[in-house]
């Protein structure tokens, strides 16, 4: 499969602290790849220098064939990547469908404006509940909705790769599940590429193909999912397991 | 008390309120955006007013016509207050931004010292000054220009902030500029559009006003200061609530000049503002946080 994003040799610094040292990493066309690691180790940084909310000191991102390393995050939501932030931030007192709208801001509204419609049916068949709360402010739905709402509000850009921050915080196993459920889902059917930030390494990796551990803001490993699932490091830093 | 007399004092106080409620605003819309209080709000409604005298006598045009380039260029005055005092400065904590409009206000009104003079000047009401007569009180045309302009504008932000993509893109930099710039919504573009919006409210109700309360360079201030005190009223950052607060204040300004002594007039709406936040800080409108995390 062909490479459709890569980072060689990214930093990122918040002033003197340098959260992101020299990160290289790749994700093919069509992967799940997780980026696990404990708090600080630099995982959101990483996706937020991705969609230009961080810029980075020195490196550079590549996506398809685009330089996309000193771009705004407008331009490179029009290049095709969207990232659903960590804590959701839906906009909570406009409404569910206009959130999904605003999603769709970057599309032509007047050339695009069937195939908007057509998207917005599309979420509502995927997450019914949304379809149920179309006129209620966002603010006002669950953890788990808004969640969903927020993956929907990405989507409504039609990207070609997802950037997702802990999609399961704070939120109930079974709806964990769920989301967890919708994201391979998403990738079976549209094809969409995902990297996936998640504290909760154990529930990633068993959805992603491969998978980065970061550490102090360095990638201190890499591996396919199984691989990092069964060795004892990561094991023990991260999926809580104990030595025998 | 005759009720006569009382309902003179009603539409003074509604005209000069919905002038209020227009600066008022202004304020709102950029603080929705920004988070930052524009002391310059009262300057584009000088503007607005001085614009269109200056158009009118100097330069001769008709009146329509010099209404709409004064607050065109008032428009263009807000633009130009973004991108040259704010944008540079976008990084800095909101505090340090709003002292900066403080700055621009005193700025603008020097220019407008300088290129007007100090005159106070009158512009020619809308459609003559022959009082309407209703129930016994005299009612000004301009009053009625005054109260349906402002009714138009009010209708017309509505639609664009509820019906309008655009619109609503503003109202979602407001609540998250971060969310907002993840969906692709170019927010330094939204906060230039939030300035020009509220220059041109502003402007809009200066050059309504003029034929009524006259002009000059330095109008800006106590207009400007009423505005707020209308904002804080009615609860800072509800657009329903500053258009309130405006009406709330005029009218109790026009009762209190009427009743009591048009001496206070100016202090009453100070005085009505301090004892409102004593009881209701948040104002009377005050927007509820409601927020799931």
């Amino acid at each position: 499969m062909k490479t459709l994003l890569s980072l060689k040799n990214v930093d990122v610094f918040y002033g003197r602290i340098h959260a992101v040292r020299r990160a290289t990493l790749h994700v093919r066309q069509g992967e799940i790849v997780a980026l696990i690691g404990g708090n600080g180790a630099g995982k959101t940084t990483m996706l937020c220098t991705i969609s230009g909310l961080n810029r980075p000191g020195q490196g550079s991102i590549l996506f398809g064939e685009e330089e996309l390393t000193r771009r705004s995050p407008e331009q490179i939501v029009r290049a095709g990547i969207s990232h659903v932030p960590e804590g959701r931030l839906v906009f909570s007192p406009l409404s569910v469908e206009d959130n999904l709208r605003l999603g769709a801001y970057t599309r032509p509204r007047f050339r695009d404006r069937a195939a908007i419609a057509e998207d917005l049916e599309t979420m509502y068949a995927m997450f019914p509940v949304l379809r149920e709360r179309r006129a209620q402010a966002a603010g006002t739905l669950s953890g788990g909705e808004q969640q969903m709402l927020a993956i929907g509000r990405a989507l409504m850009a039609r990207p070609r790769m997802l950037l997702l921050d802990e999609p399961g915080m704070g939120l109930a196993p079974l709806v964990v599940r769920d989301i967890f459920r919708h994201i391979v889902e998403l990738r079976d059917r549209l094809g969409l590429t995902v990297l996936l930030v998640e504290q909760n390494a154990k529930s990633a990796l068993k959805i992603a193909d491969r998978g980065y551990v970061l550490e102090n803001g360095r990638v201190i490993l890499q591996g396919s999912a199984a691989e990092l699932l069964a060795n004892r490091d990561v094991q023990r830093a991260y999926l809580g397991r104990e030595q025998d | 008390m005759d009720p006569s007399s009382l309902l003179q004092y009603l539409i003074t106080g509604l005209t000069l309120g919905s002038t209020y409620g227009l600066t008022a605003l202004g304020f709102t819309i950029i603080f929705n955006t920004t988070g930052v209080i524009n002391f310059a709000q009262g300057e584009f409604v000088m503007l607005g007013g001085m614009m269109s005298v200056y158009f009118t006598r100097v330069l001769g045009l008709g009146e329509p016509v010099a209404v709409v380039l004064a607050v065109v260029g008032a428009t263009v005055a807000g633009a130009l207050v973004e991108r040259l005092a704010i944008r540079p400065v976008r990084d800095c904590p909101t505090i340090n931004l709003i002292i900066i409009t403080i700055g621009v206000s005193i700025l603008i009104r020097g220019l407008a010292m300088l290129a007007w003079g100090k005159d106070t000047h009158v512009l020619e009401p809308f459609s003559g000054d022959r009082p309407i007569m209703v129930l016994g009180a005299a009612v000004m045309p301009q009053a009625l220009w005054v109260l349906a302009v402002s009714l138009l504008l009010l209708a017309g932000l509505k639609a664009f902030f509820s019906g309008t993509i655009h619109g609503k893109a503003m109202l979602a930099c407001s609540h998250d500029p971060k969310a907002a710039s993840l969906v692709g919504i170019g927010v330094q573009r939204m906060v230039l559009l939030s300035f020009m919006i509220s220059a041109l409210v502003g402007a809009v109700g200066g050059v309504i006003l003029t034929p009524i309360t006259m002009t000059s360079y330095d109008v800006g201030i106590m207009l400007g200061l009423k505005g707020f005190a209308a904002c804080i009223l009615g609860g800072l950052g509800n657009p329903f609530g500053a258009a309130a607060g405006g009406v709330i204040l005029g009218v109790l300004e026009s009762l209190g000049a009427g009743f009591v002594s048009s001496a206070y007039k100016d202090a009453l709406a100070f005085v009505i503002l301090l004892a409102l936040l004593f009881v209701k800080p948040s104002g009377l409108f005050g927007l509820k946080d409601t927020k799931r995390v």
